[in-house]
């Protein structure tokens, strides 16, 4: 049956090569940009959900 | 205060040089507070038919007699309510905190919000309404019919053009990790939710899909992977980014792991689904597909759960004393386990073993009690003492909460584990004559009761740790006074100035639109991939001239089939194993499905395939056995129907139904609706009348034991036949 179904679109094994490329070439591509980006930028970035705490009256979730 | 707006004006030169002006707004806790409550009152009701549910595996009689409270259709209850009644209402809540604080802005509009809201819960009291009452289509997690689907997509529309309209009125310039979770979650379930629910309606309450058989099977399985993927797992990986940060005050262990974790996540998710067809009737190319991208998905899942775990590098001190980081590092923890064996499960070796059997349900309760109850509870124990301005009521009660929630995972699992590889391996031994070694199913199942009667114990301790909980929020915020807007200043976004050095994903981050797009663009692609070709193949799935069309009283039967949920026990895909073709008959053909809509296929089998069962007994061994299953099979677990021998059934809609199966291009000849069909009907109808008279069983033709015995009889039958039928005896003339 698998043979029946696959010779039964053509050139179908090219679907998972561009899929395969397209996500090879993708993270090749984001991996470099990861790893020179700039640190300060990545810095804030990592920051901005536990920088707002100036309005929250304490950090501490237990009861004193 | 004035650091941060020191380091906004560091970050943004032109506010530095013409003065920092700060702007007023607030932020709405009053639908955080809605939607948490909601998550609570939900969750409780979710795991309450979890333990009804689970209760009546050992003890049938818990199902109070009546087809509504019965396991096949409390069973899509309980996984309703849980999914997207618990789930959803937590991410809703977690949304609705996170977001506009992290963008620096209220929520975009306050009306889209409670929209959200309202419909949201209108949505889960149709299910709770419509699924008991037996209004289904049977396909898992999207059980609910035709017009509960478009309510649901047009309270997902309001909830994405919120979190757009949020976006666009932004005052902070990039978009954290956590909202590209979201965004992405939000883009995939809409896509997912529409192209599985594609339906044809036959009237308010009832449809048929859109997709027949094996390739419904597909879509049904991309869909409901990716329900877990995009619903259980991304949209919690955003609260996870967000909210655990926030609970051990220290940012996310690395932002640039959590770039590379999004982006494979999404990507290879998405390819996953066909794992869950494994030896099934599907082209074995797409379950090949399937099996190479669940292993590739170990990488980023555990690439998530390091960065979670590793956020608390150095404040292990914290952990031990902090209910919330508690239940929040055995989440991510229950996350890593879930994401480790999801990939080993979709091994065709390992998936021979497990598949039916009780392993996936031990899998999917890893994922569903530690990693979406847990971290839900985390975040509910972080959130009440904030929006109520005091501090938790009791720690003791929270941390007696978690010891009771680990437990009942314990309790629950692992005799979930036992039970799978009993069963399993029972189901496939032989003996020294080469016969098997357990001929009858039910044998298997006794085997396991007592790991049945655990697991529902394991349930009990979750939900009573689930109720002190509810004691405790509900005095945290008798004890605190509740503040329905928070305020809050910052600068506004000035127009960005683009600066040397920004490329690439530091410029997709300051552009939700495209940035959305993006995200789209990459879950597309494997379901493009796998879906496109499977519908194309259709003619190409090879026919069997002998597959015909059902007859109308074995349409009647199926849907009645459908509608007490008979899959949610019963399987209808006999795989290619000699265990089971000794058991069942010959292995099912993907051709013979081609009429089925939906597919029957089924997860699991706590009772028999059915495959083959056409013909394997009298109508009167059905008829007694829907009665008292004890009488037929002593000791059954299958709950009694007594019911369906005197309830009438309607057979008003059968017309119709006809009709838009022709529509759907079932082939039953021209005008069969109008007159034929209603005699063919009743004339079947009478001759199991009559044949079950002859066994001294007093039945009228319109009971609904009569269409579901012509349907049971009926199946996996066609492929016995000797001759393709000729047009004087065929459906399809």
């Amino acid at each position: 049956m698998k043979q029946e179904i696959l010779s039964s679109i053509e050139n179908i094994e090219i679907y998972p090569v561009i899929s395969l490329l397209i996500f090879v070439i993708f993270f090749v591509g984001m991996g470099w940009w990861v790893l020179k980006a700039d640190k300060q930028y990545i810095k804030h970035m990592s920051s901005l959900p536990v920088d707002d705490n100036h309005h929250q009256n304490s950090n501490d979730h237990e009861k004193k | 205060m004035s650091d941060v707006i020191l380091e906004k004006s560091r970050h943004d030169n032109k506010v530095v040089k013409s003065g920092v002006i700060l702007e007023k707004f607030s932020y709405d806790n009053k639908i955080v507070k809605y939607f948490g409550a909601a998550t609570i009152i939900w969750g409780i009701v979710g795991m309450l038919v979890g333990i009804l549910a689970a209760t009546q595996l050992f003890l049938p009689e818990a199902n109070m007699g009546n087809p509504y409270t019965t396991f096949g259709r409390i069973r899509p209850l309980h996984t309703n309510a849980v999914i997207f009644a618990f789930v959803g209402n937590a991410i809703f809540a977690g949304v609705y905190y996170s977001m506009p604080r992290l963008l620096k802005t209220r929520m975009w509009s306050d009306a889209l919000s409670w929209i959200n809201f309202w419909g949201w819960q209108l949505i889960i009291l149709a299910a709770a309404i419509t699924l008991p009452l037996g209004l289904t289509t049977s396909k898992e997690y999207a059980e609910l019919e035709w017009p509960i689907d478009i309510a649901i997509t047009v309270v997902w529309v309001a909830f994405g053009a919120n979190m757009i309209g949020t976006l666009l009125k932004r005052r902070e310039r990039h978009m954290y990790v956590a909202i590209w979770f979201y965004l992405a979650s939000f883009v995939t379930v809409a896509v997912l939710h529409i192209f599985n629910s594609l339906a044809l309606p036959v009237s308010f309450f009832k449809s048929y899909s859109a997709y027949a058989g094996v390739q419904d099977a597909l879509v049904q399985w991309w869909y409901g992977h990716n329900a877990v993927a995009f619903f259980l797992t991304t949209p919690y990986l955003g609260l996870m980014y967000y909210f655990l940060p926030k609970a051990a005050n220290r940012p996310i262990y690395s932002y640039k792991l959590s770039i590379v974790h999004f982006w494979s996540l999404i990507f290879l998710y998405i390819w996953a689904g066909p794992h869950h067809l494994l030896y099934t009737a599907l082209p074995n190319w797409a379950q090949v597909l399937g099996v190479a991208f669940s292993v590739m998905l170990i990488a980023p899942s555990w690439g998530g759960m390091v960065n979670g775990l590793l956020t608390l590098r150095g404040a292990w001190d914290k952990v031990r004393v902090d209910p919330v980081l508690k239940f929040m590092v055995v989440a991510v923890t229950a996350y890593g386990m879930a994401t480790l064996e999801g990939p080993l499960l979709s091994l065709k070796n390992v998936n021979a073993i497990a598949h039916y059997t009780d392993w996936i349900v031990a899998h999917v309760h890893v994922g569903a009690l530690g990693w979406n109850g847990f971290l839900t509870f985390g975040m509910l124990y972080w959130l009440w003492p904030r929006l109520w301005k005091t501090n938790l009521y009791s720690t003791k009660m929270a941390n007696t909460h978690f010891w009771l929630g680990t437990l009942g995972i314990v309790f629950y699992a692992l005799p979930m584990y036992v039970a799978a590889l009993t069963q399993s391996l029972m189901w496939k031994e032989f003996n020294e004559m080469g016969r098997l070694a357990y001929p009858n199913f039910l044998e298997t199942v006794l085997e396991i009761i007592p790991m049945y009667i655990f697991r529902a114990f394991g349930g009990v301790l979750y939900l009573v740790g689930a109720l002190v909980m509810v004691y405790n929020l509900f005095k945290t915020a008798q004890v605190g006074s509740f503040q329905d807007e928070e305020e809050d200043e910052a600068p506004a976004l000035t127009k960005h100035v683009a600066k040397k050095g920004e490329y690439w994903h530091h410029v997709w981050e300051r552009k939700p639109v495209f940035f959305t797009i993006l995200a789209t663009v990459a879950i597309l692609i494997g379901g493009v991939i796998e879906i496109v070709p499977t519908i194309l193949v259709k003619s190409n799935v090879p026919t069997i001239s002998s597959v015909e069309p059902y007859t109308p009283l074995e349409l009647q039967g199926r849907d009645l089939y459908i509608s007490h949920g008979c899959v949610g026990c019963h399987s209808q895909m006999i795989r290619p194993f000699r265990s089971e073709t000794e058991r069942y008959g010959e292995y099912s053909k993907a051709g013979e499905f081609v009429y089925d809509r939906p597919f029957l296929w089924g997860s699991k089998r706590t009772g028999p395939d059915l495959h083959r069962v056409g013909k394997k007994y009298p109508d009167s061994w059905h008829y007694h056995h829907m009665m008292d299953p004890r009488t037929m099979s002593p000791g059954s677990t299958m709950p009694s129907y007594s019911w369906m021998a005197t309830n009438i059934m309607d057979h008003s809609e059968m017309p119709d139904k006809i009709r838009a199966m022709q529509k759907l291009g079932v082939p039953y000849p021209e005008g069969y609706a109008d007159q034929q069909a209603m005699e063919d009907l009743n004339k079947q109808a009478s001759e199991i009348v009559s044949g079950l008279q002859e066994s001294g069983v007093e039945v009228l033709p319109d009971a609904e034991i009569v269409a579901l015995i012509a349907y049971l009889q009926r199946l996996g039958t066609d492929i016995k036949k000797l001759d393709a039928p000729t047009a004087s005896n065929s459906v399809a003339k």
